[in-house]
């Protein structure tokens, strides 16, 4: 191979700059705490509009599906698999129960170095236990 | 091809790290809109489209003018220009390019620009000119590809080409058609609701951008071996003459029915652009400036020992350049908003984020035709032994 | 180039141009209908809003309906004309109603504070040109909605509405927000905003926030296709304008002057 000393130091440069976001997430810190998810402790606040495993592998794709029913279809009310009936909305369902973001979303976000933009408008819950 | 590029003069160096001096400032600021937001610019809630929109407005005029070379090189055997229908080609690549590239940073949301494509909306102007923008750069890309490999080769280019080349000169008007469209459509907007604007724009189009044919031509004469040959640069000229008169004729038949109808709705903007309106003068000396550019030009244009003057040729056209970049750019877009629906004169001017930003993306429109001309006429020499 | 990697990234290429292709099979199916005004044998909703300007005016410099408003909905404030938002806001009567020149106008009307709103037209300029449909009209109840998740920020919507009705984020508004209410999103910088006639408040049977915060009863929100509707009654009893009705955009605010 022609110029293989340019050549390896050129693809060592690039393996470096493409991996880079690893290493940013490693020298932040912030990977490095596993995800401790506190879950509210209330009665009234047991039971989520959907089970366990599906929220934890698609609650965007449900998130997605709210906003589209609510928004362009003006459709605000959503039957839970086990026939119990919530207002689709992130503010005032979801964030209902899990009123600490800190505890509860962010948990896993941080873990994943995933930033969801939908704070950039929806208000988020105060820390307290909300009325 | 590609490896033409990292071969070259010291002043082609020089020239290349100028232009990536400023992409580099134009892109910083950029971050900085990213983070503050439009308002970074000159824009507000009246004047919504500005610096910006007007940059995209005439760059698409200056792609559309590639066919004013490859219509008669292909359609009617015109021989002349067959050393200038590549560069025909580039110059539109990198115009649709710089095109894009304002439409990107004149958007709120760049990142969902996707959604244009996932919700198409046949209804809206914007949608098909997305469309048509694309189209026309693939098909830039293909045919000026094919085209330049077949010369480095030396063999004639395959068949299929052709009709892809055919294509591409309606598509060309096209292009600008649907673009007059995203104006001349809006019944809120009377300075801009007028069925000659999509003329008006061809028109304009088929002088600005063969004008900027001839100065690279001119420039490249100078500092290389390149010359397209004195009867195609004429020929040119005599494209432009007569594009340059039709646009001129369009903005006085606009002038006409606005002045003569005397209704104020629509005096009103042209008052605005030549005596001022409420105070706001801020674009008469521009139009003034523009108008007699445009006027010298043509008049220049029309005695023939000034046209066949090279030198004299070479100040026509930057004349003619600048006369319409101002009329199409702020002249057309910005008057468009003042007075505003409410028959308020609003203000706008661009700041400096927003004219730095604008150089960057000028500077990628001319670092793209550096390095396409560059591979271009390294081909060239390489077949000429 | 090896031919049968050729034909692989042929054969790629074109796969990819395919399944973005079956995107676009319901193409034309998704241009919106316009429906023409006064189909009174709909049983659809077609909300609509009076606004009595007599009673309005009759109060001096009162701008509750804005307030309220721009509170329920989190609007900004950030001082200045070039930034600024505004869903409802007062205009000049000879600004509000343009084509309506007259020196000799009524006294009381002659640069009078005239509440403007976003019309909600039945043939909406703006919906006809957003590339994304990120604003259209609603079906079930003539409503012209704003997708904030969807704009791409390209007001182009602002440049065909007719009334001035529209506002851009042209900044973060989260910083310009005295006290940001829970019950409403914010929105955020780069989209283009409205008054959606409070969609959120109707689908609780609530009456608009401003309709509500008038203490002279002046804004009257209801249904056009209502026969026996109070707006109905109004319109048939009073003299009204609408702001450039010749445009064709059938604006549904209705001023009784």
């Amino acid at each position: 191979m022609y110029d293989s000393g340019k050549i390896l130091v050129g693809i060592i440069i690039f393996i470096g700059l493409f991996t880079s976001p690893i290493w940013y997430d490693l020298a932040s810190g912030e990977s490095s705490n596993k995800p401790n998810i506190i879950l509210p402790t209330n009665e009234d606040m047991k039971e989520c509009v959907a089970s366990t495993e599906y929220m934890r592998a698609s609650h965007m794709d449900l998130l997605n599906e709210w906003r589209d029913e609510v928004v362009r279809e003006g459709n605000r009310i959503y039957t839970s698999p086990n026939g119990k009936e919530f207002e689709m909305s992130l503010t005032k369902t979801c964030t209902n129960c899990h009123y600490n973001k800190k505890e509860f979303c962010d948990q896993c976000h941080d873990y994943l170095g995933v930033t969801p933009y939908c704070w950039d408008c929806h208000v988020e819950p105060p820390k307290t236990e909300s009325e | 091809m590609l490896e033409q590029v990292l071969k070259g003069t010291k002043n082609y160096w020089r020239w290349i790290f100028f232009l990536s001096a400023i992409i580099l400032l134009g892109f910083f600021y950029y971050l900085e809109q990213t983070s503050y937001g439009l308002g970074i610019t000159g824009l507000s809630r009246n004047v919504t489209w500005g610096f910006y929109i007007a940059q995209f407005t005439f760059l698409v005029g200056v792609a559309a003018s590639g066919v004013m070379v490859v219509l008669p090189y292909y359609l009617h055997d015109f021989k002349a220009f067959g050393k200038l229908t590549i560069l025909g080609e580039f110059l539109a690549i990198s115009s649709v390019a710089m095109c894009m590239l304002f439409i990107f940073v004149d958007m709120g949301q760049p990142f969902r620009i996707v959604n244009v494509f996932l919700y198409p909306s046949p209804e809206s102007p914007m949608f098909w000119d997305t469309i048509a923008l694309g189209g026309y750069l693939l098909l830039n890309v293909i045919i000026s590809r094919v085209v330049l490999d077949s010369e480095r080769k030396s063999i004639a280019p395959p068949k299929w080409i052709k009709p892809v080349i055919i294509l591409s000169i309606p598509w060309a008007i096209s292009i600008h058609t649907v673009t007059a469209f995203l104006y001349s459509g809006l019944a809120a907007k009377p300075f801009w609701m007028t069925a000659v604007l999509a003329p008006r724009f061809l028109a304009s189009a088929f002088s600005s951008g063969p004008a900027l044919l001839i100065l690279m031509c001119l420039i490249l004469k100078r500092i290389t071996k390149f010359d397209p040959g004195k009867e195609a640069i004429q020929k040119l000229a005599i494209i432009i003459t007569y594009a340059m008169a039709a646009n001129i004729f369009f903005i006085l038949m606009e002038i006409f029915t606005a002045y003569y109808s005397g209704i104020p709705e629509h005096i009103h903007h042209f008052q605005f652009l030549f005596v001022g309106l409420d105070g706001n003068t801020s674009l008469v000396p521009w139009m003034w400036i523009s108008t007699i550019l445009a006027l010298s030009a043509l008049i220049f244009l029309l005695v023939p020992s000034a046209r066949r003057n090279e030198k004299t040729l070479f100040g026509i056209c930057l004349a003619i350049f600048a006369s319409i970049w101002i009329d199409k750019g702020l002249g057309m877009v910005v008057t468009g908003f003042i007075p505003t629906s409410l028959s308020e004169v609003a203000d706008y001017w661009p700041t400096i984020p927003e004219i730095l930003i604008s150089l960057g993306v000028w500077a990628i429109g001319f670092f793209l035709i550096t390095i396409f001309y560059k591979i271009a006429l390294s081909v060239r020499r390489e077949i000429v032994r | 180039m090896d031919e049968n990697r050729r034909k692989f990234l042929k054969l790629t290429g074109l796969g990819a141009l395919g399944l973005t292709a079956a995107k676009y099979a319901d193409l034309f199916g998704n241009a919106t209908p316009t429906k023409l005004a006064f189909d009174d044998s709909d049983t659809k909703i077609r909300f609509a809003m009076v606004i009595d300007l007599k009673k309005c005016l009759a109060k001096e410099d009162c701008i509750l309906c804005i307030d309220a408003c721009h509170k329920t909905h989190n609007v900004p404030d950030f001082g200045n004309p070039k930034d600024e938002i505004k869903w409802i806001w007062k205009e000049e009567y000879e600004h509000a109603f343009p084509n309506k020149e007259n020196y000799y106008l009524k006294e009381e009307l002659k640069h009078a504070d005239v509440p403007l709103f976003c019309n909600h037209c039945d043939n909406p300029p703006c919906t006809k040109v957003c590339p994304t449909k990120a604003t259209w009209k609603r079906d079930e109840d003539g409503i012209v909605m704003m997708d904030w998740h969807r704009c791409i920020g390209c007001r182009y919507c602002m440049a065909a509405c007719p009334y001035g009705s529209r506002s851009f984020n042209w900044r973060d508004p989260r910083t310009h927000i005295k006290e940001i209410s829970d019950d409403f999103p914010t929105r955020t910088t780069g989209v283009v905003e409205k008054c959606t006639f409070c969609d959120e408040r109707i689908a609780k049977d609530l009456m608009p926030a401003c309709v509500e915060a008038c203490t002279e009863k002046a804004l009257i929100f209801g249904d056009l296709n209502n026969r026996k509707s109070n707006i109905r009654k109004l319109l048939k009893e009073n003299f009204s304008i609408r702001r450039k009705p010749g445009l064709g955009t059938e604006p549904e605010i209705y001023y009784i002057v």
